[in-house]
Order: C-alpha cells, then sequence, then structure tokens
C-alpha cells in the first residue's frame, strides 16, 4: 500500500457519509442512501470492487487471501507532521478475516499460460447462488441494478454421500419427482403430498380471503421443530434429509439438537421451502430455483456500485483510510485520514468488516471515544462463526453432462464426525468464470475451527475428485474409494478459514457484512436493510426507483 | 392456453375492435367478390392473405387459396421450382396464420393439405411443431399435426415416443402426450415391433405410469393412461369362443314339449338353436368357418346369423338353427354325436380386423325323442309357485351349465401376472380410498376374475361389490355407472360356479320341468354374464332396477321372462327381445312404459311411418292404422314375438285402448294381464 500513485485531492471534502470497501452490504448502502439524495464518498483500499464478495483471476485471489490472512501489518506510518491539531486522529488497522490459507498448484500452466490466467473469475466468498425469489433479486429489481447483471441458471443440483456413492438430484417440482429414478413409489408420494401441504399452507396464508376448508399447517406445528413435522408427514430419513439440506439449505445436523444449536422451527422451514417453490418458474428463462450471474459473484456488488455512481456518489478505488477523527473535546466522528494525508469528513461512516481500532490506540481514549469507535473493536470470535471454505480448478465435470451444478452433503454423510452440510458449486465456462475445458469447483462447511473445517472439505473434495500430487508438497494422504472411476483432476486449489463478522449499527460509526456461511445473500441484505434503516431513518429502500409494472417487465436478465 | 383468466375489455378496447371489424367487413367482401369471380391475380391472393392474418378462422378464405394454388400449379406444374415457391408460400401464410390463432382449424387444416401436395420440404414441420409445442405443450392441434407429420416423413415412432416421454417429463398433466404415447404404442405392439412384444412392454408402461400416480394421484392423465394400459392387458387381440349351446360334452334332449313349441304348428319339422358366444364382435361365421360333423340330419344347409340389435354383420353372438326330422316313428330315443368345429378355415374376423386363430372344436350330444303328443295346455305361467329346488350336485346341472371358459388355449402368464402385481401395488397406495383408488382396484380385480376365472372365488368378487358399494355412497355424480358395474360383478359372482348358480337355479313344474333362472330381487340394473346363462328357459328378473333387455338377445332357449317392477321406459327397450324366437311369457308389468312422453330413441329415425320396414297396406289388412301410429315403438317390438302371455298392467301405457291393440299386433296371444282372451 505503499505504493499509491500520485492521487489529484478529492473535492468536495465533506460528505453525508462515508462508505470504506465495496461488499454487498456496502454497495446496497451506498446504491440506498445515494438514491435517497444523500451525498455519498465509497472507497476501497483495493483495486477491484467487491472486496471481500470480489471475483478475481488466480493470481489476484492468490495476492488477497495471503495479504488479508498475514498478522496485522505494523502500525501505518505516523501522520503526516502537518498534523491539524482540530482532531483527534484514531489510527486503524486492518484485522485478517482469513486463516489457514492453503494455495497448492498442481499444474502450473494454469498460472503461467497467458491463455488461462487471466480468464478466470473467481469467487472469494463461493460458494453462493441466488434464489430467483431471493430478496437481493427484489432489491436489484427494485434498484434497478438488475440492468448491469446477467443470469444464467444453475442446471442441477444434488444430495450426495448416501451409500451408493452416487449424486441424487434433488426432487423439487412434480416434474423432477416423477422423473426421479432413486424415489420408490411411496417416498414419490409423500414427497409430493408434503409439498402440497405446504404449498395449501402457502396459498392460504398468500390469499386474503378466508378459506375455512383451506388446508394450512397448524399453528402448535409452527412453532415445533421442522424436524419433527417432517416425521410428522411420514418422510423417510433419506427424503427428510433432502428437504433439510438440498432445499431449505441448513447447516447443522436437525436431528442432533446438541451440535445443532437450536433446532429450525417449521415456519422457518416453511419459509425456506415457500423461497424455493417461489423460486422456480419465478423467471420463465430460468429453469431451476437457482441463478448465478455470469462473470462471477463480485458482479453483483459492482452492479449496485454502478447503480450508486448513476445516482451521484462519488467512487475512489486503490484509496485505504488510515485514521479516524474525532472531535476532542466531544468524542464525536468528524471524517476520515486518506492514505494520501488527506482529511475527509461525514456525518456517517460505514467500514469494510476488517477495519478496526488497534488495541494500543484504544487505551488512550476516553470513554466517550471508546463509545464512538465501539463497533471497530474486535470482540472475541466465538466458535461457530467461521466457514471453511474451498476453490478447484478441475478439469471436466464431476458429473457428466451438468455443468453448473450445487451438490450438497448433509451433516454425517461423508464421515461420522461431519458436523454441518458441505455445499459444492461447480461453475462452468459458461458463465465466464473459467476457460472452456474447465470447471470451477467451490466448497464450504461452517466450522468450530480451522482443522475440523478443512478436513471436511477434503473429504468431500476427495469423493468428487481425483487427488493429485502435488511434485514439492506433501499432501495429505487422501484415499481414494474407486480409481476406475472417471473423476475430474484437480489443476489448482485454495482452502482458507473466513471468520463470520455481522454487520452492526453504532451511531455515527456502523460495521458492514462479512460473507456469511450461506448459498445467498438474505442474511447480508436483512442486515444492510436494517442497517439503513437506523442510519437514515424509516425510509424504504429504493422506494421511488421502479413501478411495480416496469418491475415485471424487467425481470432478472437470464440468458440460457 | 391453460389457465388464463378471460379478459374483460374496456369501453375503449370495445370501440377499436368495432373499428377493426369495419375494416375486415370490407376486406372480406372484396375478397368474397374475388372468389365469386374466380379472380386469382397476385393482388387477389394477397388480398386473402391479408384477410387470413387478421382472421385465420376464415374457412372461405382457406377455400379460395386452395382453388388459386390448384390454378397456378394447374399451369406451371412444369416448373418445379415455381411449383415449390408457390407452396413455401402457402405454409408462410398457415404460420403467420397460426401465430395469430395457434389454434385455427382451418390454418392447421390447409398446412395439411398444402403438405400433401408433395413438392415441399417437411423437414421444417418438426422445428415449426417443437416451436408449438413448447409454446403450449398440450395443443392437440399441433399433436394431431404432429402424428401427421410423422406419418409422412415416417420418421421412427421409436423417436417418437421418446418425445411423448420427454415431454411427460416436463409436465406429467399432459394429456396429449399421454394420447399420443397411447397411440404410437398401439402400432408398434400391434405391429410386434423390436422390443415391442406386449408381454415386455406394456409391464414397462405400468412402471412409467405408476410414477406419474403415485407423484400425483390427482393427475387424470396418468388414471386415463392406465385403464388404457389394463384394456390392453385384458383385452386379446385374437377373437375367442368363450361359451356356446350346447356346451362340450353334453347331452341334450331334443323333444317338442322340451321346446315349447308352438301348438299350432303342425310340420314335424323342429329345430333347436346353435350358438357361438365371442368374447368381441365377430363377422365371417358361415357354414363354411363352422363345420358340423354328424347324423344328425337337417344340418346341411345350416344358416348362422348375427344375433346384434344393430343391423350389422358382426355380433358377439351368432345362432344357427338345427333343423331336425322326427317325422319317422322312433319309439326308442336315438342318440345322435354333433361335432362343431369352429376357425379350420378363416374367415371369422373381429371388428378390429384380427383372425380367429385358434380353431376350437366341441362335441355334444343330442338325443331325439319322440315323446306322446300331449296337447299344450294353455296355462298361465304364474311366477309365483311351481318352482323346484334344483339339486346342485345333479348331474343334468352339470351337464347345462359349462362354467369353464374356452380360452384355456392361451397364455395369459403375463397379463395374470400384471394384473397381480397392479393389485398389490395398488393396494399400497397411500390414498387407495380415494374414488379413483377404489374404482381402480375394482377394475383390477375384475380383470383378475376374467381371467382367470377358476382361481378367483367368492372373496374376491365380495371385495369388488363392496367397492361400489362404497362408490355408490362417495360419488353420487356417477352412481349410475357404479350400478351397472356392481350389477356386472353380482352376476360374475352368480355364474361363477355351480354352486352359486344353483342357488338360483329352479325348475318349472308346470312346464315341463324348465330351466328356471331366479335372479330377483337382485338390484340390477343390467345384464351381463349372459354367455354362462345360454340354457335357461325361464328368467325371472323382477325387482330389479334394469332399464333396458340388452344382452338377453342371446338366451336362446328362453321361452319366458318376467321384467316386472323394473325401470323399463319404453318399448325400445325391449327391442333385444325380437330375437328370441322362442319367446312366449313375457311380463313387463310395473315398469314405467309410457310415463314419458318423450322417447329419445324416437329421434333415430326421423318418422317411424317412413321406415322401409313398415307398409301402411300391410299393417292396414289387420289392425287400426291410427293405434299404430299412436303405438309405434310397441307395434315394432311386439309383432316380432310369438307371445302366448303378456302383462303389461302396471304402465302408464297400459290402458283400454292400448289393450285392444296389442291382440291384433300378437295375434298368437292367449293371455293379457291375466286375461284370457280367447278361449
Amino acid at each position: 500500500m505503499g505504493d499509491l500513485p500520485p492521487y489529484p485531492p478529492l473535492d468536495p471534502t465533506t460528505y453525508d457519509l462515508i462508505i470504506v470497501g465495496t461488499g454487498v452490504s456496502e454497495s446496497i448502502l451506498a446504491a440506498a442512501a445515494s438514491s435517497s439524495g444523500s451525498s455519498v464518498l465509497h472507497l476501497d483500499p483495493n483495486p477491484f470492487y467487491g472486496s471481500h464478495f470480489a471475483s478475481l483471476s488466480l493470481p489476484d485471489l492468490t495476492t488477497f487471501l495471503h495479504s488479508n490472512s498475514l498478522p496485522p501489518p505494523p502500525p501505518p506510518p505516523p501522520p503526516p507532521s502537518h498534523d491539524p491539531s482540530d482532531f483527534l486522529s484514531v489510527d486503524l488497522v486492518n484485522r485478517s478475516l482469513y486463516s489457514s490459507v492453503e494455495i497448492t498448484t498442481f499444474e502450473s500452466s494454469i498460472l503461467d499460460d497467458e491463455r488461462y490466467s487471466r480468464r478466470f473469475n473467481v469467487d472469494l466468498c463461493g460458494p453462493r447462488v441466488l434464489f430467483c425469489a431471493d430478496e437481493s433479486i427484489n432489491l436489484m429489481l427494485k434498484s434497478g441494478s438488475n440492468n448491469y447483471v446477467e443470469f444464467k441458471s444453475v442446471d442441477a443440483s444434488f444430495v450426495g454421500g448416501d451409500s451408493s456413492g452416487e449424486l441424487r438430484s434433488v426432487p423439487d417440482s412434480r416434474a423432477a419427482i416423477f422423473r426421479d429414478k432413486s424415489l420408490g413409489l411411496q417416498e414419490k408420494n409423500l414427497l409430493m403430498k408434503f409439498f402440497k401441504v405446504v404449498q395449501a399452507h402457502l396459498a392460504a396464508a398468500s390469499s386474503t380471503e378466508i378459506d375455512e376448508t383451506a388446508v394450512t399447517i397448524t399453528d402448535e406445528d409452527m412453532e415445533s421443530p421442522f424436524v419433527e413435522f417432517l416425521a410428522k408427514m411420514c418422510l423417510p430419513p433419506k427424503i427428510k434429509s433432502i428437504i433439510l439440506y438440498g432445499i431449505a439449505m441448513l447447516d447443522y445436523d436437525q436431528d442432533n439438537a446438541e451440535t445443532c444449536g437450536n433446532l429450525l422451527k417449521t415456519k422457518e422451514g416453511v419459509a425456506r421451502l415457500a423461497l424455493y417453490i417461489t423460486s422456480i418458474g419465478r423467471f420463465s428463462n430460468a429453469l431451476g430455483a437457482l441463478i448465478y450471474p455470469i462473470y462471477g459473484q463480485g458482479e453483483i456488488p459492482q452492479a449496485f456500485c454502478r447503480r450508486a455512481a448513476v445516482k451521484g456518489c462519488i467512487y475512489v478505488l486503490r484509496m485505504p483510510i488510515t485514521a479516524l477523527l474525532l472531535d476532542k473535546e466531544t468524542g464525536d466522528y468528524k471524517g476520515v485520514r486518506l492514505a494520501t494525508g488527506q482529511e475527509i469528513f461525514s456525518q456517517k461512516l460505514i467500514l469494510d468488516p476488517c477495519i478496526t481500532v488497534g488495541l494500543e490506540s484504544m487505551s488512550s481514549l476516553t470513554d466517550q471515544q471508546k463509545e464512538t469507535v465501539r463497533v471497530l473493536v474486535p470482540k472475541a470470535i466465538s466458535s461457530k462463526e467461521r466457514v471453511a471454505r474451498g476453490i478447484c480448478i478441475i478439469r471436466s465435470s464431476v458429473k457428466a453432462d451438468v455443468s453448473n451444478a450445487l451438490v450438497v452433503y448433509p451433516p454425517k454423510s461423508l464421515f461420522p464426525e461431519q458436523l454441518a452440510a458441505i455445499r459444492v458449486l461447480q461453475l462452468g465456462s459458461g458463465l465466464a468464470v473459467c476457460p472452456a475445458d474447465m470447471h470451477v469447483l467451490y466448497l464450504s462447511t461452517v466450522c468450530d475451527n480451522d482443522d475440523q473445517g478443512k478436513a471436511a472439505l477434503l473429504s468431500a473434495m476427495s469423493t468428487l475428485i481425483k487427488p493429485q500430487v502435488p511434485e514439492n508438497l506433501q499432501s495429505e494422504s487422501v484415499v481414494e474409494n474407486d480409481p476406475a472411476e472417471a473423476k475430474p483432476t484437480v489443476l489448482w486449489r485454495a482452502l482458507y478459514v473466513q471468520e463470520l463478522v455481522k454487520g452492526e449499527f453504532g451511531g455515527s460509526i456502523s460495521s458492514a457484512s462479512s460473507p456469511d456461511g450461506n448459498l445467498n445473500y438474505n442474511e447480508i441484505v436483512k442486515s444492510a436493510v436494517e442497517l439503513y434503516e437506523q442510519l437514515i431513518g424509516g425510509e424504504e429502500l429504493f422506494k421511488e426507483e421502479k413501478t411495480p409494472e416496469e418491475e415485471n417487465d424487467a425481470g432478472a436478465e437470464n440468458e440460457d | 392456453m391453460h389457465g388464463r383468466p378471460r379478459k374483460v375489455y374496456k369501453p375503449e378496447e370495445e370501440a377499436a375492435s368495432a373499428a377493426k371489424a369495419v375494416k375486415f367487413r370490407s376486406l372480406q367482401s372484396q375478397f368474397l367478390s374475388n372468389h365469386h369471380n374466380k379472380i386469382y391475380t397476385k393482388e387477389a391472393i394477397d388480398l386473402s392473405t391479408k384477410l387470413l392474418e387478421i382472421n385465420p378462422e376464415a374457412y372461405t378464405a382457406w377455400n379460395y387459396r386452395k382453388l388459386a394454388v390448384e390454378d397456378t400449379l394447374s399451369r406451371q406444374e412444369s416448373d418445379p421450382d415455381l411449383v415449390k415457391s408457390v407452396l413455401d408460400e402457402e405454409l408462410k401464410v398457415v404460420e403467420s396464420s397460426l401465430k395469430q390463432n395457434v389454434k385455427s382449424y382451418g390454418a392447421w387444416h390447409h398446412r395439411k393439405w398444402v403438405l400433401s401436395k408433395g413438392h415441399s420440404s417437411v423437414g421444417n414441420e418438426l422445428r415449426l411443431l417443437n416451436e408449438f409445442q413448447t409454446l403450449d405443450s398440450r395443443n392437440f392441434h399441433a399433436w394431431n399435426y404432429r402424428r401427421f407429420v410423422v406419418e409422412l416423413t415416417n420418421r421412427s415412432k421409436h423417436d417418437e415416443l421418446k418425445y411423448t416421454e420427454f415431454m411427460i417429463g416436463n409436465n406429467i398433466s399432459n394429456y396429449s402426450a399421454w394420447h399420443n404415447r397411447s397411440v404410437l404404442l398401439s402400432s408398434l405392439l400391434e405391429r410386434k415391433a423390436d422390443g415391442f412384444m406386449p408381454s415386455q412392454k406394456i409391464p414397462e408402461e405400468y412402471e412409467l405410469v405408476h410414477n406419474a400416480i403415485f407423484t400425483d394421484e390427482d393427475v387424470q392423465s396418468g388414471w386415463f393412461y392406465h385403464l388404457w394400459l389394463l384394456d390392453q392387458t385384458v383385452n386379446v387381440e385374437t377373437p375367442l369362443l368363450i361359451s356356446s349351446w350346447p356346451p362340450h360334452g353334453s347331452r341334450i334332449n331334443l323333444s317338442r314339449a322340451g321346446c315349447l313349441n308352438d301348438s299350432s304348428s303342425s310340420s314335424k319339422l323342429t329345430t333347436f338353436p346353435l350358438i357361438l358366444y365371442f368374447d368381441q364382435a365377430v363377422g365371417g361365421v358361415s357354414s363354411s368357418t363352422v363345420a358340423i360333423d354328424s347324423e344328425l340330419k337337417g344340418i346341411e344347409d345350416l344358416v348362422w346369423e348375427p344375433v346384434s340389435n344393430k343391423n350389422s354383420q358382426v355380433s358377439c353372438v351368432w345362432v344357427a338353427r338345427l333343423k331336425y326330422m322326427s317325422s319317422e316313428p322312433c319309439f326308442f330315443p336315438k342318440e345322435y354325436k354333433v361335432k362343431v368345429r369352429i376357425g379350420n378355415s378363416p374367415g371369422i374376423v373381429s371388428s378390429r380386423g384380427f383372425n380367429f386363430s385358434v380353431p376350437y372344436e366341441f362335441v355334444f350330444t343330442a338325443r331325439v325323442e319322440d315323446t306322446v303328443q300331449e296337447e299344450p295346455r294353455e296355462v298361465i305361467v304364474s311366477w309365483t309357485d311351481g318352482f323346484d329346488i334344483w339339486d346342485a350336485q345333479s348331474e343334468d346341472l352339470k351337464n347345462l351349465v359349462n362354467l369353464d371358459q374356452l380360452n384355456g388355449q392361451m397364455d395369459f402368464k403375463w397379463r395374470q401376472e400384471a394384473i397381480a402385481e397392479e393389485i398389490d401395488l395398488f393396494r399400497t397406495l397411500p390414498d387407495s380410498n380415494s374414488k379413483i383408488g377404489k374404482l381402480t382396484i375394482a377394475r383390477l380385480l375384475m380383470a383378475k376374475a376374467t381371467m382367470s376365472e377358476n382361481d378367483v372365488k367368492g372373496v374376491h368378487y365380495e371385495e369388488i361389490l363392496k367397492l361400489y358399494n362404497d362408490l355408490m355412497a362417495l360419488d353420487s355424480t356417477h352412481y349410475h355407472y357404479y350400478k351397472d358395474e356392481h350389477s356386472v360383478a353380482l352376476l360374475r359372482k352368480v355364474t361363477s360356479s355351480t354352486e352359486s348358480l344353483s342357488r338360483h337355479l329352479f325348475r318349472y313344474s308346470d312346464m315341463n320341468n324348465s330351466v328356471c333362472l331366479r335372479l330377483n330381487n337382485s338390484s340390477l340394473s343390467r345384464i351381463a354374464s349372459v354367455e354362462k346363462l345360454l340354457f335357461v328357459q325361464m328368467l325371472d328378473l323382477s325387482h330389479n332396477e334394469l332399464h333396458s333387455t340388452e344382452g338377453l338377445e342371446a338366451m336362446q332357449l328362453l321361452s319366458c321372462l318376467n321384467l316386472s317392477h323394473n325401470r323399463i321406459r319404453s318399448f325400445s327397450a325391449l327391442d333385444s327381445l325380437r330375437h328370441l324366437k322362442q319367446l312366449r311369457v313375457l311380463d313387463v308389468s310395473h315398469n314405467h312404459i309410457g310415463e314419458h312422453s318423450v322417447d329419445t330413441t324416437r329421434y333415430l329415425c326421423s318418422s317411424p311411418l317412413s321406415n322401409s320396414e313398415w307398409s301402411q297396406d300391410e299393417v292396414g289388412r289387420r289392425m287400426t292404422p291410427s293405434l299404430v301410429t299412436k303405438y309405434w315403438d310397441a307395434y315394432f317390438v311386439l309383432r316380432d314375438l310369438n307371445l302366448k302371455q303378456l302383462d303389461i298392467a302396471g304402465n302408464v301405457v297400459a290402458g283400454e285402448e292400448f289393450s285392444s291393440f296389442v291382440p291384433q299386433v300378437v295375434p298368437t296371444l292367449v293371455w293379457l294381464n291375466g286375461h284370457k282372451l280367447r278361449s
């Protein structure tokens, strides 16, 4: 960060809101605030949009992970000599969001060969997809940022890890249940009946007329654990597992209250199914429930940023901030000092989740000042706030004839100690994320600690791909189940564990969310919307942007 | 398309459509003048194009274009390029019309017509169809046209079968796709194409439709397809002889009294019927296809007649009247062996075109006895007493009743297995208590009974009867259907064994111990299993719910029939009795004849009195024409019956006037409504 090119001073120097970091929640807030007429300065220390949600080339991804996982760099250079005496300057430090980063290249041509190296758009926050009926899609349609992204369908979703070793497609619709080869007739019947009950419940819930005859799920059932409701519907374990982990996309073993923490209630489960059901067929050109943006997930924050820019938000990339400026008297937030040394002022500040106040700086602050910067103080990290992620570049596909697919391994399906579901997303060149003969495979699982998470991911990898022993590296001894199987070969692999940080409102200074362990953006969008309401007041996001009619016409641009 | 609400038009839209109509009318009158003047210039044709683009339903315009094309082709036949361009232009017009209205009969028909002219390429058609069928996968016009194109291009039926599977996979409610599948399979199974042996393919199809039905029991298309499959399983293509009179191995006594012959007949030439009962309607039964070996005289000029209400030459039942001479004095009974051989020479063909291919023969013994000629007593048959219970074990019963079906030779193994599997499976259907679930199990059990008569005992019939009883209570809309099926099952149960049948059999002592079957008070709404009852001479069907006598025509030995207290609404409903040459006693009292003034069967012929069978002169000689006109339906039925006793009381029609009319039509009548007409 020392090699910053000379940068002309920013003008104006005062804004309603300064946002640092271009992740999804920061970008939504930038677009929402600029749309409502606030002046916004949106900064990012990186040379690309998206921060922790970016899609990068392999070298850039490697660099980003390494630079964000090193122990915090030494305190930045002391403030410039012309220290303005008006403000108290509080130095900021980067905390590392990533740990145990392990990047292995099995075939060096992937990095060296000009044909390949720049043709990757690899997500930092993968595996991640959008449901057609997601709140994030609604928000994009509402804000008009959908004009900057194109989506394609994820062709299939599978549940893996049953005894046969086969990937079973998720029977998520009547047609899919009918076509399914692995379900028995009774199972098909029970599953479809269950879907009908859920659909009838949703229809009754959404209709304005009160229909006494409508079959709904009782209030008592709605408050009971979802697993119990599934059992009440006579669903056999195999189907329960498909619904819980392949459709409702749950992480923890719902049959084990101990490891799961709190069991999902039926009403939450039904809400998740509702999302899935309403996703199917929302857009006529989307085949299933899931879609993925062409050129990678990094397109999503970028689309909101473009929308914000149209509404007058000012963007500066490659611009870290080094310090906060607080009022000496009151301890109130006043502004920030850029890496160029320029001081910029604003009413409010929103920061990337990895920007914190160093402990040594904290000691010298008054209580009032501490209160202002409280959201920037790193808190003790509880055990369940990590997600292990893996990225594999593979040759050929994990499932013949399918390019873009989601695979879920429910808890305990790969090995008895497997705590949480492992989700795997394979994407192909059709989504412009990799060269034509390859696929990108994303894996993730929530975990208590790095070793546990990585072990789970390696186990999933070993079932899906042929291990390659790197020339110079001692790899873990992975036992191949069936050497005869035509499994894809891995060319490049990254494994890392990411800390989960939730956005927090702190008055004048707030922090945004890091990527979470979920498949979609719903939690992140929800917290961004909450933060917006707290910052700006009860005003609705993007309320004036579009009439409902236009919204329908727009749809998600979805080419297939 | 499906599930779209009807649009309500706003006033301004209505105004716009009125303006459009004015424009259209002027276009149309211009077009019609071209049409009438046979103008086929380019401008005139373009005008029709415009018309069709606005309204693809303009049939006249399509016909005009056909004439125009014919006109052009007649002048340009020699130039193939020009012919092609003319036809291609037609296809283009059709395509744009279909985009306007994808369900336009005229447009689809015109396209077929263009293709039938040859010359043009058909490769494009499947592409177009795929487009339309993606748009609306259930458009039956498109499916219809698809079959036409496939036939024309000789596209492989296997590929088409795969296409239906694909379409069903997308939406199991696509009835058109299921239907097309059944059409394709019928043709492949009939041709015995490679891999399409019924014994192998039909079980595979069952598996497919199980997936649909179990996935969603509310999918009607699946149930329809299942019913079609069941039909394929039960019905054997080749016609079979299922019963005969006299039965194989039987010994029958031929004596005048036993046959209840007319006393007035002075001839000693006596006949008795020979009945062949097939499982499906067949034609071509004649003395060349049915050979009879016997020393019995009078079999040379045997005439086989179809016994059918329709005036057709196909029927399930064929009868020949075997004559025998009893003129020579014969004080000792004489026995003759009669051997009947059927199907040794080809010619018996089912209405669906399949040959009776399994030759069959049966032998019976005719014992001719010249009994002392008692003057037949003119007694009234009372139906109340004189019935003697018949011992089921007695030999003469077994002699008359042959309950074994004659289909032993056919291979029913895979069919029986398939039905057994279906029954087991549908018993596990979680909603087997649904209407369609119950109905399917009842139908399957019936099919099982049909195919393995000897293995199925009463238990199954009890279950079938219970299922239909449940269904009548559950689903009143289809009550009459269930009631009929219940009657069929009940009659099948009665005729399933000698034991159960004998409970209903009696000897009527007042009439030379005639064999009497009493099925009164059985709540029957239709007649079935007649093939097992060919020996019956007296039949008591009183106190049932019958609407018609259809089916009884096969019971050629029947001489007394009691239909009192039923639901017969007209004489037309008794039409089948005209075939019963030996019927002498008929009781139709307490029915609904004449109650309903509008008899729908009247509309089948514009005016009964213009019927060629009926000649005013012939009638005029014997009876009052005004009464014939009034009671024409009674006339047509009764004039063919040689009744001695008729009971008609308790019907609306039965008044004094009608009572005076009946003896005119039936001169042989002795007893009317219990009163003797002449001494």
